[in-house]
Parts: structure tokens; C-alpha cells; sequence
């Protein structure tokens, strides 16, 4: 590949497994859905026109917070060209992703809670008359307080922004105790104390949300969306619509980018469902751009509070961990966002005591959610700042530091995280050599610096969203009698090459190419479940069951050509489109031809594979949210130049390492990879869902400041740097050939990277993000007079933290229970859903 | 997905035509020259005309005209026919610069010169859709009452954020008006106003037809754009310099404007006098620059912390006029704009 | 906010050349050039991410300048050619942009693809060899949330090599 500056190339020799050279994993090839995409024959949701198709725009709430005392929509319904109108009334029925918070209503019925809650919906033939039927609707509001930051929810119980919750509007307190932490302060040498704050931010999919909903010829439900979680998705429209979700449809359409954004039932799908079976006629519904920052559920803006106890040589002794958490207006992920804020600290560095709290709170703004890297972005920030000025203090080197203390290979961590291969001792060396870290850290001149900083991610989350004891992926496979394979699995393509990697494993174990499968994915009625594209968890979930279903195809198929050539099965070889003696190569069939003798052998020949991870040891409430089958690890080198009198920053090179376990297509690991550090960076110097709250006294209006793709800052081609990719490959057990997670774990480390590097370049501490030129000026003014050269909060507010549940962590004889709470295996299990049937 | 709204469409051949249908709508209908101003306007529901007359199919409007004595510019040139053409340095370098930074390749090759000298004014209140303003209650400069930036003001602030104005100021431009009843030739710096609302006096029944420079034999300028991004964004700080210089670097004459510090762009006039007669070094460049920095007055209506724009101001004049006396500030230049201008 | 009554939403129509073919449409007249290609000619190749002219992902070619298709009138394409990604290929085979971008994983989710590809096919056209900084600026209008860009430029050098070379063995072919 061409390469003046960029990546470093990406090795092409396949690595080898069991003595057999890899043909398909590992080749950097063309992804398989390549072609339709390079010639604009994708069909996105928005892409879909059918006869008869009306449009439907949403009327949404111009106030953050009101009680809805009468909608009027009698002149809407009558505008010439209006088909429908709905409201709240007429899809009452609760939803939510999460069991314990089905807050949402489609369209609001008592109440809005947030600039931009769905009230009323119009259905017309042309989108425009909709749009213009909007205005026709009278909503009669009385205004209730505004709640627009988290410490004002904590400051005002009434009113309550939902009925439901800890107390008053704090949505969920979280209280864990991993061992006796104030024990490790005491044996500790230097305590460290430090807050930080991370804004809140957004997904940006190019793609707007948009969704087709249909009453099939047949009578039932389907609806295409642009979404990530078809199946959570389904379950939510059996639930409001009160329909047999066996009646139901499903399609997730491929995404224009997703990163979290579209992993919820959302209203306008509901909406467009219940009008396309009340009407009898395809309805869509395509969001404009400021409709999607009001979905949003993006990054939680959180507050932290770390209190770190570290021994001379850097080992810590106990970690506290504090957040204070932005919830926005409804559930939506939000507990598990809760809980993941305070999960992962542990899978990078021994921990040996920690204790965590979290508070979320509801405020008048559009709900926070899960966004790449899902609640774990933020806390990484502050550790990897915290452990960069514990360096300093300690005087050893950050990168010195983090060798010493690096959690090892199937470790369990104190909060009872089973880990896997764990290389980041590997990522980090590699790192400081690539970037020369030793020649440039603290040595740059002025205005120039270096950082250094690590994270971790899970390979999928350990348990599914709703508790069930099913797979957590499925694929079925069809073996064609013209030698091709069809796929069929719930996996959603959102651009991370979820279809490639289905292919890829199936065309590896099976010796095809990519080219003679074809792939039925996100299709609720044609494949089986997947859970969703979330968690980083579709390469190894679904490429696990992937190869499960290959090779029990395999199996059936090596019978029949081992009766048929009369050796043992143990010696045929798949590969080259053949199956053949490996002793006696030429002695085979071609792959077509083996699969006819396996049918006339056997019959018709279709197989399934499935997967479930492993039980967790975490038995503790709570401790359903960060186990996982492996995780990633992650080091960056970023490089800035600060300008001292302006504070502009500019980052011209980032050197990333990441443990993958294997790289199943190297060319779109790469991507993956790139596309992390481009998002990380647009976070840490730029992206932030900002809201304005006008003046008290003249109104009580919360409003996004600019919800906008131009004023929501992301970079553009001219604003992204150098970027050399460095991949550890040690195959993970765990994985499909090995392979760990790629799509949000080099995300995380950018953040800090860059606050690090701010401090090499002028000496200034930015303990928040986004790191912007207005806040580095403002610290080195503090700097120049002498003051704390700093820029961050300062305060964390008091909050009535709950009885901490206390789980002793595994070295001190713990076994994954609380001690002052009923274990769970004692307690019967208490079914909150009901399993999906008629 | 956001539609504009129904409207009349009208599409003269000359100058006088569209004159004549300008005349007989006045505020009724709006010229459409590149539409990448007025068209998301009219998506946000901002600008509703009843008539949109488009000016594509006034040749007239795209000629350009090159002599020792100047040049004159039809103003339906798009920024991406002037920012291309090799013609438009030294003396006039300010305004291929400015021209080559407004917003992207794509919206350049359809925006027009005129269309950028009378880019609507912005502010955060204002650019929004329909809805969002509805949940504010609207603003003074449309459909409501109280200024948000400034909710004591009872003026509009809305920032100028034209790139191409600041420039052509610097440069001692006129334009050309021409309406149904007569034709009149403006200095460009008469023609803003400092009101978020009126900020130009072109009247709704006027064609900006035409910019008019004298020959700027002997200057140099240059033009310096301060925003988030590479591309995209609009200017949170903009300065356009141009100065004549003795063989000596002594200032015989200068001009120095101010871009996206106020409603309209603010000449400089304190900065370009101090200059006069001395010698462009680091003293008087400071001076200079502390005085053009004294007249910003950015506000809480753009990205970026309204005080830091403030701090930043002098400093980014000094990289201009460390430019126009020839000192190699093209690294400065690039970490702002992240791409070389030849 | 002023509505028309509904008698006065005529029917417009426009003859013009769509991807080197002469096409003839009719449309609502306040439609932009965006959503007639999309929703009366069936070319949904086109995309849009905000139809404000903010991400660039609506672009297409209009007499063989990148231009952003949310924002022109169709009412002004009459007598003009439009090239989309549709028309990228010739005689059955892909343009070496789109090859490139295939195999180079240039498109992830392939959302932003199609405005960047005719965007880089204009600057090829009239570049025949942009350096690296070249093709940064010419795509500086597009923004893609998936790959960072970096191969995407390194897609487009791929293809301006293989056009090249497709140049040389052509003037090099014995005549």
C-alpha cells in the first residue's frame, strides 16, 4: 500500500494456527460489503421508498419540564394532505432498554421532561405538509421547574423529574467496597487527591436516525431501522403495541455510524409502527439533524472525585473512586452507565482495595446513554492523569510506572473481573519505543510535548441486557448444494464490519472465499438472536457462533468425503474452495462437490452455533455490568504543540498500540483503530454537548446551545494527525482465533494522552474535557501569577452515599459476594420480564 | 430531513430585469446567488421570501475585468473562481486568502462574492431551526423581543461573519448597487453598519452588482481567519491587513480591519495610523496590534469563550502585520488553518 | 411562519444530463437538487446528514464541480450535467476511486463515501497527481465519523496510481 506518511503497514503474512497457514483471518482483504458501499447501493433506511408511503414528522416539547394539560389536534388532522395524527394516548404503554427503567412513553403523555420530547405525531403524504401540520397542534403546558445540572437535581427532590428512583431526582446511587480502602491509605506513602470533569458529548453518526414501517401483505408488523439493537427493538414494539413479537419484524438496516447512538427503541419507531398498522400504508420517518442530538444517549457529563494511596515504587495500596453523573431526562442505559463508570479501573493496574460510588441524576435534558466505550471514557481520564501526576511526584518515568504495576493474564481483579490475555505491558513497551518516548518526554523544548496513557475495554459484555439464560448469539448456516453458504445471524453491520467478520470465519474454517457467502444479517425473522451491536461483543459473540455452526458443518461434511475417499476424517484438509487428503493433496473433491455428497449422505445439511460467555465470578448486585469474556488493552504517545500566549493546540502525531489477540482483517483492524483515535481526539479537544440555561428570570428555558453538525465541533480531514497503528497479537483463548475487541478500546486512552501531553508541552494541568485553548490560557495564567497552574473543578458536592455494599476481593478470601447483603445464589431469582410468548 | 419552504422562483436574464422584479416585491423577494447562506436560512424557517430570483443567468454578474487601474469584480463570482485565480496576489493577496478559507471546497464552488460580502449576521440564538427558537421565545433579531447575548441590550449583537468583507475593506473596495431607479457606488467600509439587524445598507429593492478596487501597486496584504476547525467554520476572529511599505519597511500606508469582533467589521483606523511613517518592527507592531485589539468586542454568540477571543486578538494581529513585513509566519499560518495557501 | 395554500405547489420539470445520460424530470418546485435525485429519479446513492450544507455528505458533481446537493434548487440544474456516485463507473467496471476505497478500507459504514469518491474524482480530473496535503484540502468538506481519514487518502493516491497507470498503457498500446 501506498505510504508516505500514515500507519504503519500492516503486516500481510498470515500468522499460522495448529500447523495450517490462515488463508482468510489475517489477510488484509476487501470486506464483503465493500462494493455495494463504494457505489452507493447500500440501502440505508432512508433509502427505502415504497407506494403509498406517507411521511411523519414529531412535535416536540419547546419546554424542558412541563406537565401536558391538553394537546388539540383537531386542525392538524384537518390540513389538507394529513393522513394522521397521534399522541401520547394512543401508545401509552412504557418502554426502556433497560428492565429497571422503562420510563420512556413513544409520545409523552402527562409530562415532557426535556427540550425535544416527542408530544404528537403527524402523519401526511408529503413530509413538508407534516412539517407544516406541526404548527397546527395546540399543546397546553404548565411549566415546571427546570433541573438543569446535577447538582441542582440534588439540591431540588420536587419536583420529580420521574416517580421512580433512589429519592427525589437522583435516578441511582451506587455504593461498592472491594476490600478495606482506608487500610490502604494508611500503608500507603503518598495519598493523591484529585477531581476532574468530563463533558458530555455526542455519537454524530453521519447517518440520520430514520426508520420504514410497514403492514406486511400478510398482516404483520415490519419495520426497517437504522438501529443497533434489533432485538431489543422488537421486544420493546411487542411491548407497546401489545402485539406477539412472533408477529413482528424486525430489519436493522445498515447503519451510517451508530457508536451507541441508535442502541435504544426509540419513539419515532414506535410511532411509525402503530401508524403504519393503523393505516395500513408504509410510513417513514427520517430525523433531521437537530432531532438527533435530542435522542442523543451519549457520554455522560460525569464528575470525579479519585483518592489514589500509591507506595514509593508506584504500586497502589486503594483506590476511591466518586462520580457525579448526568443522567438527562430518562433511564435509558443509564444504571449500567453507572455501574461501568466505576468497573474497569481495576483491569489495568493492581488495585488491590477499592472502594466506588456513583450518583446519576435525572436533569431536563435529552437522556445520556451508551457511547463507544460506554460509561469507561470518563473514569480513564482521571486515572491516567491522576497516575501521570503521580509519576511526577514519585519521580519515575509514567510509562516506568504503569510497567510495574500492570495486572497480568487471567487475573481477577479485586471487583471480581475475570481477565484474559492481558498485554499491556507489551502495548506500552512497544509504544515507547515507536514514539521514542524516552528521547522526547520532558525533553521537548516549550510548546511541545508528550503523553502517555493506557486504557482497557471489554470483548463484550458478560451479561445481556435483559436476564435471560439464552445465547447471546446465534447463527445459523445453510450449506447450498452450489457450494455457497448463506449466513444468518442478528448481527448488525454499523460500519465496524460485522458481515466481514462473520464471512471471514466462516470462509477460514470452511476454506472458501468471502465472495461464496452470502450474509442475512440484523433480520429478526431471518436469523437467530444477536444481542446487538454494543459492547464491542459481535466479533467474538457472533463470530464465536459463527465458527461453532462452521465447523459442525465441517464435521458433517469431512464424513461423507472420509467414507467417500476411504481415509480418516482426521487427515482432510479444507481449503482452496476444496476438500482433499492432506497426505495426498490431489486426492479430494472441490468443495461444491463435497457438500452434494454430504447431502445425498445426510440430507440437507444446515447447521447452528451458538454462544454464551462464561459465568462471571462477580456475584454481587452490581457485578453484572463489566465482567466480560476478555478485554483489549490500549497504550498512546500523543503529541501536541501548545502555543504559550494563545493556548491553540495542535496535535500533529499519535502513536497508538493495541492488544488484539488477532486481527481478523487487518485492513479494517486499521480502520477501527484510526477511527478510535479520530473520535478520542475530537473529545478531548472539541466535541461537547453544551446546553444553555437563559436567565431565570426571563425564562426557563435549558436549550442545547447548538445542535447542529456545524457547531457541534468534529474534526474534518485537515484536523486529523499522523497516526501509527502498533498491533500486539498474542490470540486470545477466548476470541475466534483469538481475536479481542477493536472498535472502542483505542478510544479511550486519547483523552488523557493529550491533557498529559498539554502538561510536557506548558506545564499546565487541564483536569477536563474537552482540552481547549480557552482553559490551558486560563491555567497559565494561574501559572504566571504564581498559583496553581491548573484548570478543573475543584468541588465535589456532598451526596448521602448509601451503605456500601462491601465484597471482600479474591486475596482476601472473597468469593464474589457480598458479606452484608443475601448472596445471590440463595435468593430465588425474581423473574422482572416476562420471557416473550403469547 | 429539514425542506425549505414553498416559494416563487424567478429567473432574469439581465440586470435590469431582475432590477425591475426586485422594484415591484421589494421585501418580498430575495436575490439567490450561491444559496448557501439563504437556503439553510429558509430551511430553519430564518428567511421565508416569497420570490427567490436567482442571478445565475445574469452574465454581466460573473465578468472580471484586470487593468493597471484595478479590478472590478462581478459580485456572482464564486469564492472558489476567485480564491483559483493565480491573478489575485500580492496587493490583492487579502482577498484570495479570505476567499480561499470561507467554509469548504464544495460550498466555495457555489458561493459568491457577494453573497459572502453580505452574509446575514449570526449568532447562537438566531441560527437555529424554527422549533429551538420557539423554545427560547425567539430573539430580537427575529420574531421575539429580548437579545439573549445581552439580555439588557436593546440592539441586536449578531456577529459579522463574513471573511470576504474584512478583506476587501482592507483593500479600499467599492461596490456597485443597482436598483430600478438608480445605480450608486459605495466604499465598501460605508456600507456595514454596526446593528446585528441592519448591518448593511443595501436596500431590499438593491443588486450588489459589482466590488471595485483601485490598483494596489506597491501593498501587500494578507488575511488571517481564527476558528475551531480547518474547514467548515464560520470566523471567530478574523484580521485583514494591507500596508504599503517603503524599500526600508517604513509604513507609508495601511489599513487594518477587524472581521467577527463586532456587527460589522471594524476598521481599525487608531491600529493603521500608528503605523504611519514608522518603521514596521516589533515595537510598533505591538502597539499596533494592542490598539486594533482595543475596538473587539467579541461576545458570548460564536464558539469559543468570548474573553479568550478578546485575549487572543492582539497577538493574531501581530502574525498579519509580522506578514506583511515578510517575516516567514507560515508555520503560525498553518496551525491555524492546517493547510498551506501558494 | 408563512405557509402557501396547497393549489399553488405547481409541478416543475427540468431536462438535464444525469450521469451522461439525458433525463427529463418532474418535481415539486421547492425541492433541492438532493431530494429530486433521492425521491423523483430513485438515485439514493446521494446521501444527506443535515441538509444545512454542514457535513458535506450530500455532494455530487454539477458540471463537474463538487458542489452540495441540499443547497442547489433543482429548478437551476436545467440544461446541466449532474454526475453521482451512480455514474462513477464505466463500461461495467468500477472507477479505480471506488476499487480503492474497496480494498483499502477507505468506507466503513459507507455513509460519507459516496460524496467523498465524486468529490475525489473532480480533484483527480483536474489533478492528475495531488500530493497528500492536496487531497486533505479537497475533501476538507466531508466529514466521516468512521476512519479518521487516513485511508481515504491513502485510497485516493492508490487510485490517481492505478489511473496512471491505466494512462501510460493506453498511450503505450501499439496504434
Amino acid at each position: 500500500m501506498p505510504n508516505e506518511k500514515g500507519s504503519r503497514k500492516i503486516p500481510v503474512e498470515a500468522p499460522k494456527t495448529n500447523g495450517d497457514e490462515l488463508r482468510v483471518i489475517g489477510v488484509p482483504r476487501r470486506r464483503v460489503d465493500a462494493r455495494a458501499k463504494v457505489t452507493g447501493q447500500t440501502r440505508f433506511a432512508d433509502d427505502i421508498f415504497l407506494p403509498r408511503m406517507a411521511h411523519c414528522k414529531l412535535l416536540r416539547s419547546p419546554h424542558p419540564h412541563a406537565r401536558i394539560r391538553k394537546i388539540d389536534t383537531s386542525r392538524a388532522a384537518a390540513h389538507p394532505g394529513v393522513y394522521l395524527v397521534l399522541t401520547g394516548k394512543d401508545v401509552p404503554i412504557q418502554y426502556g432498554i433497560l428492565p429497571v427503567s422503562q420510563d420512556e412513553q413513544a409520545l409523552c403523555v402527562d409530562r415532557v421532561r426535556h427540550v425535544g420530547d416527542p408530544v404528537a405525531a403527524v402523519i401526511a403524504r408529503e413530509e413538508l405538509t407534516a412539517f407544516e401540520a406541526l404548527d397546527l397542534i395546540n399543546v397546553d403546558y404548565e411549566i415546571l421547574t427546570t433541573i438543569s445540572d446535577p447538582e441542582e437535581a440534588l439540591a431540588t427532590p420536587e419536583p420529580r423529574i420521574h416517580e421512580y428512583g433512589e429519592e427525589g431526582n437522583i435516578h441511582k446511587l451506587v455504593a461498592l467496597e472491594f476490600g478495606n480502602v482506608e487500610e490502604g491509605f494508611a500503608e500507603a506513602d503518598e495519598i493523591f487527591e484529585d477531581t476532574f470533569f468530563f463533558q458530555g458529548n455526542t455519537h454524530l453518526p453521519i447517518e440520520q436516525h430514520a426508520a420504514v414501517a410497514i403492514k406486511d401483505p400478510d398482516g404483520k408488523l415490519t419495520i426497517w431501522s437504522s438501529t443497533q439493537t434489533p432485538h431489543y427493538l422488537h421486544r420493546a414494539l411487542a411491548k407497546v403495541l401489545e402485539m406477539p413479537a412472533a408477529h413482528i419484524r424486525v430489519i436493522a438496516t445498515p447503519n451510517g455510524g451508530g457508536f451507541g447512538g441508535k442502541s435504544d427503541p426509540f419513539n419515532h419507531e414506535i410511532v411509525v409502527a402503530k401508524a403504519a398498522l393503523l393505516l395500513d400504508r408504509p410510513v417513514k420517518i427520517c430525523l433531521t439533524r437537530e432531532e438527533v442530538f435530542y435522542c442523543h444517549r451519549g457520554r455522560h457529563p460525569v464528575l470525579m472525585k479519585f483518592k489514589t494511596g500509591v507506595k514509593k515504587d508506584g504500586a497502589i495500596t486503594g483506590m476511591h473512586l466518586q462520580t457525579l453523573i448526568d443522567g438527562g431526562a430518562y433511564g435509558s442505559y443509564g444504571v449500567a452507565s453507572t455501574f461501568y463508570a466505576g468497573a474497569l479501573q481495576t483491569t489495568t493496574y493492581h488495585i488491590p482495595r477499592y472502594r466506588y460510588q456513583g450518583c446519576r441524576t435525572f436533569t431536563n435534558k435529552p437522556p445520556c446513554g451508551p457511547k463507544r466505550g460506554h460509561g469507561t471514557p470518563q473514569p480513564r481520564f482521571g486515572q491516567e492523569v491522576q497516575l501521570d501526576k503521580i509519576a511526577e511526584k514519585l519521580k519515575i518515568d509514567p510509562a516506568d510506572l504503569r510497567l510495574r504495576i500492570v495486572e497480568s493474564s487471567n487475573a481477577v481483579t479485586a471487583n471480581f473481573f475475570r481477565l484474559g490475555t492481558v498485554n499491556l505491558a507489551e502495548c506500552i513497551r512497544r509504544i515507547v519505543k515507536v514514539s521514542d518516548w524516552k528521547e522526547k518526554f520532558r525533553k521537548l523544548p516549550e510548546g511541545r510535548g508528550v503523553g502517555l496513557a493506557c486504557s482497557a475495554y471489554l470483548t463484550g459484555a458478560g451479561l445481556p441486557i435483559y436476564w435471560n439464560k439464552m445465547p447471546h448469539s446465534g447463527v445459523q448456516l445453510k450449506f447450498d448444494r452450489s457450494g455457497g453458504i448463506s449466513i444468518f445471524c442478528g448481527a448488525t453491520e454499523i460500519g465496524q464490519g460485522s458481515d466481514d467478520v462473520l464471512a471471514g470465519i466462516v470462509a477460514e474454517v470452511l476454506g472458501i472465499d468471502t465472495f461464496d457467502i452470502r450474509l442475512f444479517t440484523g433480520d429478526t425473522d431471518l436469523g437467530p438472536v444477536d444481542l446487538g451491536s454494543y459492547s464491542s461483543r459481535v466479533t467474538l459473540m457472533a463470530g464465536n457462533a459463527a465458527f461453532e455452526a462452521a465447523e459442525r458443518g465441517k464435521a458433517i461434511i469431512a464424513d461423507a468425503v472420509a467414507e467417500k475417499l476411504e481415509i480418516p476424517k482426521e487427515r482432510l484438509r479444507f481449503a482452496d474452495k476444496r476438500v482433499f487428503d492432506s497426505a495426498a493433496p490431489e486426492k479430494g473433491l472441490t468443495f461444491q462437490e463435497a457438500v452434494c455428497l454430504a447431502e445425498a449422505r445426510f440430507g440437507t445439511i444446515g447447521t447452528v452455533g451458538s454462544y454464551t460467555p462464561p459465568k462471571s465470578p462477580a456475584l454481587y448486585k452490581g457485578g453484572g455490568v463489566g465482567p466480560s469474556p476478555t478485554y483489549s488493552y490500549s497504550a498512546t504517545v500523543v503529541e501536541v504543540e501548545v502555543n504559550p500566549i494563545t493556548g491553540w493546540i495542535t496535535v500533529p502525531k499519535i502513536w497508538i498500540a493495541h492488544d488484539i489477540g488477532r486481527a481478523l482483517n487487518p485492513t479494517l483492524v486499521r480502520g477501527q483503530i484510526e477511527g478510535s483515535v479520530y473520535m478520542g481526539l475530537g473529545e478531548a479537544l472539541m466535541e461537547e454537548q453544551e446546553f444553555r440555561r437563559l436567565p431565570k428570570k426571563l425564562s426557563h428555558a435549558l436549550v442545547h446551545k447548538f445542535p447542529s453538525i456545524l457547531e457541534y465541533k468534529s474534526p474534518t480531514s485537515l484536523d486529523m494527525p499522523e497516526v501509527i497503528t502498533e498491533l500486539i497479537e498474542e490470540p486470545d483463548p477466548h476470541g475466534p482465533f483469538g481475536a479481542k475487541e477493536v472498535g472502542q478500546g483505542p478510544l479511550l486512552p486519547i483523552m488523557p494522552a493529550v491533557a498529559n501531553a498539554v502538561y510536557d508541552a506548558v506545564g499546565v494541568r487541564i483536569d477536563e474535557i474537552p482540552v481547549t485553548p480557552e482553559k490551558i490560557m486560563k491555567a497559565l495564567a494561574e501559572k504566571k501569577a504564581g498559583r496553581d497552574p491548573r484548570f478543573g473543578p475543584s468541588h465535589f458536592p456532598h451526596v448521602n452515599w448509601p451503605e456500601a455494599l462491601r465484597v471482600p476481593p479474591p486475596w482476601e478470601g472473597g468469593d464474589g459476594n457480598a458479606v452484608n447483603d443475601v448472596p445471590r445464589r440463595q435468593k430465588p431469582r425474581q423473574e422482572k420480564e416476562k420471557v416473550l410468548a403469547p | 430531513m429539514m425542506r425549505l419552504p414553498l416559494f416563487e422562483f424567478r429567473a432574469p436574464r439581465t440586470l435590469e430585469e431582475a432590477a425591475r422584479i426586485l422594484d415591484g416585491e421589494m421585501a418580498n423577494a430575495m436575490p439567490l446567488a450561491g444559496g448557501t447562506d439563504l437556503l439553510p436560512n429558509m430551511k430553519r424557517r430564518q428567511q421565508v421570501p416569497r420570490t427567490l430570483m436567482s442571478l445565475r443567468h445574469i452574465p454581466s454578474l460573473s465578468e472580471i475585468e484586470l487593468s493597471d487601474g484595478g479590478l472590478r469584480l462581478g459580485a456572482c463570482l464564486t469564492l472558489s473562481d476567485i480564491a483559483g485565480d493565480p491573478r489575485f496576489r500580492n496587493g490583492f493577496t487579502a482577498l484570495a486568502q479570505a476567499a480561499s478559507l470561507v467554509a469548504t471546497p464544495q460550498i466555495r464552488n457555489m458561493a459568491t462574492l457577494g453573497g459572502n460580502i453580505c452574509l446575514d449576521t449570526r449568532c447562537n440564538y438566531y441560527d437555529q431551526s424554527y422549533e429551538w427558537r420557539k423554545s427560547i421565545n425567539f430573539c430580537l433579531k427575529k420574531d421575539g423581543t429580548t437579545c439573549w447575548v445581552a439580555p439588557g441590550s436593546s440592539r441586536c449583537v449578531a456577529v459579522s461573519s463574513t471573511d470576504t468583507g474584512p478583506a476587501l475593506m482592507a483593500l479600499g473596495a467599492r461596490v456597485r448597487l443597482v436598483s430600478r431607479s438608480r445605480e450608486r457606488e459605495v466604499a465598501l467600509a460605508d456600507l456595514y453598519n454596526n446593528d446585528g439587524i441592519d448591518y448593511i445598507k443595501r436596500r431590499p429593492d438593491e443588486i450588489l452588482a459589482e466590488v471595485l478596487l483601485d490598483s494596489l501597486h506597491g501593498w501587500k496584504s494578507t488575511y488571517w481567519k481564527l476558528r475551531r476547525r480547518g474547514s467548515f467554520d464560520f470566523p471567530v476572529l478574523s484580521v485583514a491587513a494591507a500596508a504599503r511599505l517603503s524599500r526600508d519597511n517604513v509604513v507609508e500606508d495601511a489599513r487594518i480591519v477587524v472581521g467577527a469582533a463586532a456587527c460589522r467589521p471594524l476598521p481599525a483606523a487608531d491600529a493603521a495610523k500608528s503605523l504611519l511613517g514608522r518603521l514596521l518592527n516589533q515595537e510598533a507592531i505591538a502597539e499596533a496590534a494592542a490598539l486594533a485589539a482595543r475596538i473587539a468586542k467579541p461576545l458570548d454568540n460564536t464558539d469559543f469563550d468570548m474573553t479568550w477571543r478578546k485575549r487572543v486578538t492582539a497577538e493574531f494581529v501581530t502574525y498579519a502585520l509580522r506578514e506583511l513585513r515578510g517575516d516567514d509566519v507560515r508555520a503560525e499560518r498553518e496551525s491555524f488553518t492546517r493547510y498551506a495557501f501558494e | 411562519m408563512t405557509t402557501l395554500p396547497i393549489e399553488s405547489q405547481k409541478s416543475a420539470q427540468i431536462r438535464f444530463t444525469l450521469n451522461g445520460e439525458e433525463t427529463d424530470v418532474s418535481f415539486a418546485p421547492y425541492k433541492t437538487l438532493l431530494e429530486v435525485l433521492r425521491e423523483d429519479l430513485g438515485h439514493t446513492g446521494t446521501k444527506h446528514g443535515c441538509e444545512l450544507g454542514e457535513c458535506g455528505a450530500c455532494a455530487v458533481l454539477l458540471d463537474s464541480q463538487p458542489v452540495l446537493s441540499c443547497l442547489v434548487l433543482a429548478l437551476e440544474c436545467g440544461g446541466r450535467q449532474v454526475l453521482t456516485v451512480e455514474g462513477l463507473g464505466e463500461y461495467g467496471n468500477l472507477h479505480p476511486l471506488q476499487d480503492a476505497f474497496a480494498d483499502l478500507g477507505a468506507a466503513q459504514c459507507g455513509y460519507c463515501t459516496p460524496a467523498i469518491l465524486v468529490t475525489a474524482k473532480a480533484l483527480l480530473d483536474l489533478n492528475p497527481h495531488p500530493s497528500r496535503d492536496q487531497i486533505r484540502e479537497a475533501i476538507s468538506g466531508n466529514l466521516c465519523r468512521c476512519t479518521g481519514y487516513l485511508q481515504i487518502f491513502e485510497a485516493v493516491e492508490a487510485a490517481m496510481l492505478k489511473i496512471a497507470d491505466q494512462r501510460k498503457s493506453v498511450t503505450q498500446m501499439p496504434g
